[in-house]
């Protein structure tokens, strides 16, 4: 069953069209990657999954019903989550804090059961040493890391992470993957991605965008084996 | 948690000086402790909107007016006794602050102080133009033989201190819990980011007009009880300077804090005693102690103190 589908999903800033009459499909249970060069959309068409930016055209349906007309916080409601490209954590508020924002929006009961589970999405990205630190204090690594524990905290059916591993160290790319890995047991995942190594290693399978449309769509080894993706990004298309 | 603790005996410490000043300071001290009382829980209900939610609303004077009007004017045109007329000023009070809210929540930042400022001053005009129930800025006295709610007579001045502090207790209290909730966190969430919030799946938009409503009717609470205790109704207070007033003590005692308002008003307060006592040139006094704070601790009192070693305050 597909968790996610869009149908001639676009929109237009201006005279450029950012994202044009995109169809797209993503199982549940799926890690998939959204790669392309830069301009090509991929940003614009997961906030226009979420609803951060409103779509021109077209339709989202998630998880089986049609929510095109439904506001970010309602679909975030439905089980997605989104984590920023730029940085967007409470800076003023700490970590735990900020995790617990998410965790108490999808978990009504007791107090106790919250704390477990902002822990637990803290240690998932290894921040929970630093549970107390005021997230604007964090290096821009920790920052992103932050993120993406807020998205697991509200534990997703599908989790969009918009350039997670921008700005992490080595060590920290690897924690990424394996974390990845272990997520894709239990939650659909659209990630967009730049470092290849990273989407050719945790992706299942990977969409290629390109001038707002889907260029290509398969598994890692097809998609490398693509010449209009290598000409995409060599620029020789 | 300890940070728990530290709160609840902050909170209990405080109301339990509050109460017990009433038998150590002179009458006179008293009289200006009810009267700073019932002004905090006017700040209180305007901290929750500006501290807490991050709105800045130049209108409040509207939702003061409204709880104040609403218990004047009801017990001076039907007669109504203390206590229903308490209820009503407080209902005038939300029923207001949801109309305005409603409308003024469709802007943000500049205009929303504008929207706000514009809606308090229609609000003033209208009560000046209807002179004739509410004899405008003249003001009306409410009769010192009704001011009693289950035969205690709230003119009387040791009932009167009890009332206010009872008032503010209740205020204070109030917020102190609500913004421990998951709809109190959120509102600092909106504040501190607010697509960040909406995109952790909170109803920003909802969040906020909750805000307005709560913080509007603890505002007109303030009125009505103010009209109350001291036994007058008058247009001034629904004039803007009375908007500016809470945004004052809030900023001077601490925005964003539980215990801003209180320290706000009280230091505001007697900074304009004592100095007028002094000199008659005490609003200069006034407005030189407000520029030195700005400059040297603009998070006001409280935030200073939660600066400098006392994180937990809340």
């Amino acid at each position: 069953m597909n968790l996610l589908e869009t149908h001639g999903l676009s929109r237009s800033f201006g005279g450029l069209k950012a994202v044009d009459e995109v169809d797209f499909a993503l199982p549940e249970g799926q890690v998939r990657a959204l790669i392309g060069p830069n301009g090509a959309g991929k940003s614009t068409f997961v906030a226009a999954v979420c609803g951060r930016i409103p779509a021109d055209g077209g339709s989202v349906h998630f998880a089986g019903r049609n929510v095109s007309r439904l506001p970010a916080h309602r679909r975030i409601e439905l089980g997605m989550a989104y984590t920023f490209q730029i940085t967007s954590v409470f800076a003023n508020l700490t970590a735990h804090e900020n995790v617990a924002l998410g965790v108490r929006r999808v978990a009504r009961a007791g107090g106790s059961d919250i704390e477990e589970r902002v822990l637990a999405a803290l240690d998932r990205v290894g921040l929970v040493d630093r549970a107390v630190q005021r997230a604007g204090d964090l290096s821009y690594g920790h920052q992103r890391l932050l993120e993406l524990a807020m998205g697991l905290g509200q534990e997703p059916r599908l989790l969009i992470l918009d350039e997670p591993t921008q700005g992490l160290s080595e060590g920290e790319v690897e924690d990424f993957k394996s974390l990845i890995r272990q997520l894709s047991g239990e939650t659909t995942i659209l990630l967009i991605e730049h470092n290849m190594k990273v989407v050719m290693e945790t992706a299942e399978r990977i969409t290629v965008l390109n001038f707002g449309r889907v260029l290509a769509e398969g598994t890692p080894e097809e998609v490398r084996a693509n010449g209009d993706v290598q000409a995409a990004y060599l620029g020789t298309g | 948690m300890t940070r728990t603790l530290n709160e609840n005996l902050l909170h209990f410490g405080i109301l339990a000086v509050l109460a017990s000043l009433f038998f150590i300071v002179p009458d006179y001290h008293d009289g200006n402790l009810a009267r700073i009382m019932v002004l905090a829980v006017y700040a209180v209900g305007y901290n929750l909107l500006f501290g807490y939610s991050g709105l800045l609303s130049l209108g409040h004077a509207l939702f003061f007016a409204a709880g104040m009007y609403g218990l004047g004017l009801s017990m001076r045109h039907f007669g109504l006794p203390a206590f229903p007329a308490l209820l009503v000023g407080i209902a005038s009070a939300a029923a207001v602050s949801a109309a305005v809210g409603f409308l003024a929540l469709r802007t943000s930042g500049v205009a929303f102080m504008i929207v706000t400022l514009m809606f308090a001053q229609a609000g003033f005009l209208t009560a000046l133009h209807f002179g004739e129930y509410t004899r405008g800025d003249e003001g009306f006295v409410i009769q010192q033989a009704s001011r009693a709610i289950a035969g205690i007579d709230l003119s009387d001045h040791t009932n009167r201190y009890f009332a206010a502090f009872g008032v503010f207790a209740l205020a204070y209290a109030a917020v102190a819990v609500l913004v421990r909730t998951r709809f109190g966190r959120c509102l600092v969430a909106i504040r501190e980011n607010e697509e960040r919030a909406r995109m952790l799946g909170y109803d920003v938009w909802m969040h906020k007009y909750l805000a307005v409503i709560v913080s509007g009717t603890i505002s007109g609470m303030a009125g009505a009880a103010y009209a109350l205790l001291f036994g007058y109704a008058g247009a001034t207070f629904a004039s803007v300077q009375y908007s500016i007033l809470p945004l004052l003590w809030v900023l001077l005692g601490g925005a964003g804090t539980t215990i801003g308002p209180l320290v706000g008003t009280a230091f505001a307060f007697y900074l304009l005693d004592l100095a007028s006592e002094v000199t008659t040139a005490h609003l200069l006094v006034v407005g030189l102690a407000i520029v030195l704070l700005t400059l040297f601790a603009p998070q006001g009192i409280a935030g200073e103190l939660r600066r400098r070693g006392m994180g937990w305050l809340p």
